[in-house]
């Protein structure tokens, strides 16, 4: 594999990230940032982390929490002068942080996201209520039970009101052809690996 | 005849899932509309803007391809509607990205060849408030009314995923007007100047970052207290839950008293076209809506 990327991060997350080529057409007005529904939360917000990956500091996007904030409220998108579709772009630096192995450790949205797709490919559709207490005991089992107690509320509520199904432990929902989806999402995994320029 | 559209009801819509109450209320409403929603036999989930951590673009895409390859086969000339922001946002953002991008669209369909189907691009993809507004209308709306919302007070809250980046056809980002506008039809009298119409409640960072998101939710909710609403309505599964059931640790933490119910445009116009507590799914609020309960039982 060529090593064509090692010294110019823009480059790479123009060929491997989500909509990644219209990073460069950032023109730093900052109202992205200005945007974000978690804005303070955001170590780097968007505006920053586009100036960050033209300066090549490739560790300190990668790495950072700041994508994760996303709530994918579309804010950004709405407003940029340029055009750039920056909810794509922190999804897509939010995945490939996840493909490199660079995500940090106790990254509760990066848990969350990768349970969700879990729940989701295993029966073609979500299982609310295996996604949730899987959610509940993310952090181990001594948490889990501490949310779970917090939020029977909750989930006794949702109960009442038809609006969960405690039956769904045993398998529940799903798609017929779970086998075929499967198979056309390996592919489609398959198609974008091979794409992606190694680094 | 009823007009026809494939549905796509997703995730949260299934029998007994989180927004279970969303799909009775709409069967009733559509069902008086004459609006016929002919299911998607084998629909999957669409990754409702969180699967991004496990799936990539293309998988992701995929997806929703493959609910379009099947509406395009199971339901030729219907459009495919769907009552879910995210459902919708998903679906109509996959349609579009593989039209514009032909080589993005020959790889989905290499792809979805591994299940036998094609995606050709054929569907216009909308939102069932678009076909309320676009094909139904709100003169006719109010036609069907029989019970005026007379007296109680709605904030129309819009959200994110319904507004943008696509939008509901001819509303603008900053001040979409259609759900005050339903609210009037339906006799309600909507809160015109709500601050918080189209903030964020969250999202699925509600189960990740709760406390981050609870406060968005707290300004979402003193917002319309302030403005005098009795209640909210909303078009999404995800603004409606994250919008009813933590109000509890909402008050908790801030000491504040919320009770207010949070409900769907679905639900206000079942009870206002005089169906039953159970018809408009009334039965499913946790906060539950007295004033609707009163107006369904008279
Ligand atoms: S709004 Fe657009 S142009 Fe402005 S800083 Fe953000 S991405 Fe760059
Ligand atoms: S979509 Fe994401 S990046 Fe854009 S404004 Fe919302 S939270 Fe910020």
């Amino acid at each position: 594999m060529s090593n064509a990327y090692r010294n110019n991060f823009l480059r790479e997350v123009t060929a491997n990230v989500e909509e990644g080529e219209w990073v460069k057409m950032c023109m730093q007005c900052g109202v992205c940032s200005g945007s974000c529904p978690l804005g303070p939360h955001w170590e780097h917000p968007p505006q920053e982390i586009f100036m960050m990956i033209r300066a090549g500091k490739r560790e300190e996007v990668l790495k950072s929490n700041s994508m994760w904030y996303c709530t994918s409220c579309y804010n950004c998108i709405a407003r940029c002068p340029r055009g750039l579709p920056i909810t794509h772009i922190m999804h897509g630096l939010a995945h490939y942080a996840k493909r490199l192995g660079m995500v940090p450790q106790n990254q509760q949205t990066a848990k969350f996201a990768q349970k969700f797709w879990d729940n989701l490919t295993k029966k073609g559709r979500v299982n609310e209520l295996t996604l949730g207490l899987s959610l509940y005991f993310m952090n181990g089992f001594g948490e889990g039970v501490k949310t779970s107690l917090k939020m029977q509320g909750v989930g006794l509520g949702m109960l009442k009101t038809q609006r969960m199904d405690p039956l769904e432990i045993l398998g529940g929902h799903g798609c017929k052809d779970v086998a075929g989806l499967q198979a056309a999402l390996k592919k489609a995994r398959q198609i974008e690996e091979a794409k992606a320029v190694k680094v | 005849m009823a007009k026809q559209y494939s549905f796509y009801p997703g995730c949260s819509s299934q029998k007994k899932a989180s927004s279970y109450n969303q799909l009775r209320s709409t069967q009733t409403i559509c069902q008086e509309l004459g609006i016929q929603l002919n299911e998607i036999s084998d629909w999957n989930c669409c990754s409702a803007s969180i699967g991004y951590c496990g799936g990539g673009e293309l998988p992701r895409l995929v997806l929703s391809a493959r609910n379009l390859a099947l509406s395009e086969k199971e339901h030729p000339g219907q459009d495919l509607v769907a009552t879910c922001a995210a459902c919708w946002l998903a679906t109509r953002e996959a349609q579009e990205r593989l039209e514009h991008d032909p080589q993005l669209k020959t790889e989905a369909n290499e792809a979805l060849k591994e299940a036998g189907l094609t995606f050709k691009g054929e569907k216009k993809v909308r939102h069932l408030v678009e076909v309320l507004i676009e094909d139904v209308g709100y003169d006719e709306i109010r036609k069907h009314v029989k019970k005026p919302l007379k007296g109680i007070k709605i904030a129309g809250y819009v959200g994110c995923q319904t507004n943008r980046p696509f939008g509901i056809v001819g509303e603008s980002f900053e001040n979409p007007v259609y759900l005050d506008k339903m609210i009037d039809a339906v006799g309600a009298e909507p809160i015109t100047n709500y601050q918080k119409k189209v903030a964020c409640c969250g999202g699925a960072l509600m189960f990740s970052e709760p406390e981050k998101s609870q406060a968005l939710v707290k300004d979402i909710l003193e917002a319309a207290h302030d403005a005098g609403a009795d209640m909210l309505v909303t078009p999404c599964p995800v603004c409606q839950m994250n919008t009813e059931v933590y109000q509890s640790f909402i008050n908790k933490k801030y000491g504040t008293n919320f009770n207010m119910p949070s409900v769907y445009y679905s639900t206000i116009m079942s009870v206002a076209f005089g169906k039953t507590a159970k018809e408009a799914a009334l039965d499913g609020q946790m906060i539950r809506a007295k004033q609707l309960e009163e107006v369904a039982a008279r």
